[in-house]
């Protein structure tokens, strides 16, 4: 069978299932998935804004479906995923700026700090919304 | 030829890199710096707009300075998005025409939010002033 001589020595990453898992891997995962949540969430942002230019009905409309209780729930996911990948976003932009905290003990307390900012700014968004 | 990671077949083929990743990558960082600061200002701003009601969000878009900081944030979160579906698209579809087709509809997506969006603050923005 013809084969290829060389392909013993090509790098292999190992297999995603024999990670254990860290804080990190979450982080970037959770970076990737909040990435592409807004990517669909923006729709609603963009029904939104279409919707005052068509008028007082047209935008009751819509903000009746977005302050429903589905949609609240997506409104909920969707400013969560944005704080999310908003502080992680930052992170990655001290990575590849500056070019700091690629160390584990440092790369790993930052992932659990932007868990936690997103669970804050999250919380921040709709005191704001309701109190404000 | 024993130290080249790519294999002689590889070569032949002339496929991988297309030599955009460069330009693609600084793309990406150069709009999330511009997102840094316009996502915050659009959330919090928007937010406090809306809660007065159609004419309160209404009259935040007809005001020229918050159109054109809003037609920026669209700009720069739509180009992000496109470029990082981009990536998303090329990383799991393994099927070429299945990839293709897909990278086309996201670019028609980004594009077409951007402009029925961008136009709408444009004719919220105009017909008040």
């Amino acid at each position: 069978m013809a084969s290829t001589p060389d392909t013993g020595q090509r790098p292999l990453s190992p297999h995603v299932s024999i990670w254990r898992w860290h804080a990190t891997m979450a982080a970037s995962i959770a970076h990737r998935v909040s990435g592409v949540a807004l990517y669909i969430g923006s729709a609603l942002i963009a029904a939104l804004i279409i919707s005052i230019a068509m008028g007082p009905d047209a935008y009751e409309t819509v903000l009746g479906l977005v302050l429903s209780i589905p949609g609240r729930i997506v409104l909920l996911g969707f400013t969560g995923a944005l704080s999310y990948h908003f502080a992680n976003g930052i992170r990655h932009l001290i990575w590849d700026g500056p070019g700091t905290g690629f160390s584990p003990g440092v790369a790993s307390m930052v992932s659990i700090f932007n868990f936690l900012f997103a669970t804050l700014a999250t919380l921040g968004i709709w005191a704001l919304a309701y109190y404000a | 030829m024993s130290h080249q990671i790519r294999t002689p077949a590889a070569n032949v083929r002339g496929l991988g890199a297309s030599r955009a990743g460069t330009g693609h990558y600084i793309r990406q960082r150069v709009s999330a710096l511009a997102l840094l600061v316009l996502v915050p200002w659009f959330v919090i701003s928007g937010l406090l707009a809306m809660k007065g009601g159609f004419a309160s969000a209404h009259d935040w878009l007809a005001h020229p300075l918050n159109a054109i900081v809003v037609i920026l944030t669209l700009g720069a979160a739509f180009y992000h998005m496109r470029l990082g579906m981009q990536v998303v698209i090329e990383d799991y579809i393994a099927k070429t025409s299945t990839r293709q087709a897909l990278l086309v509809l996201n670019t028609f997506f980004a594009i077409g939010v951007f402009a029925a969006t961008a136009l709408s603050v444009l004719n919220i923005w105009i017909s008040a002033s």
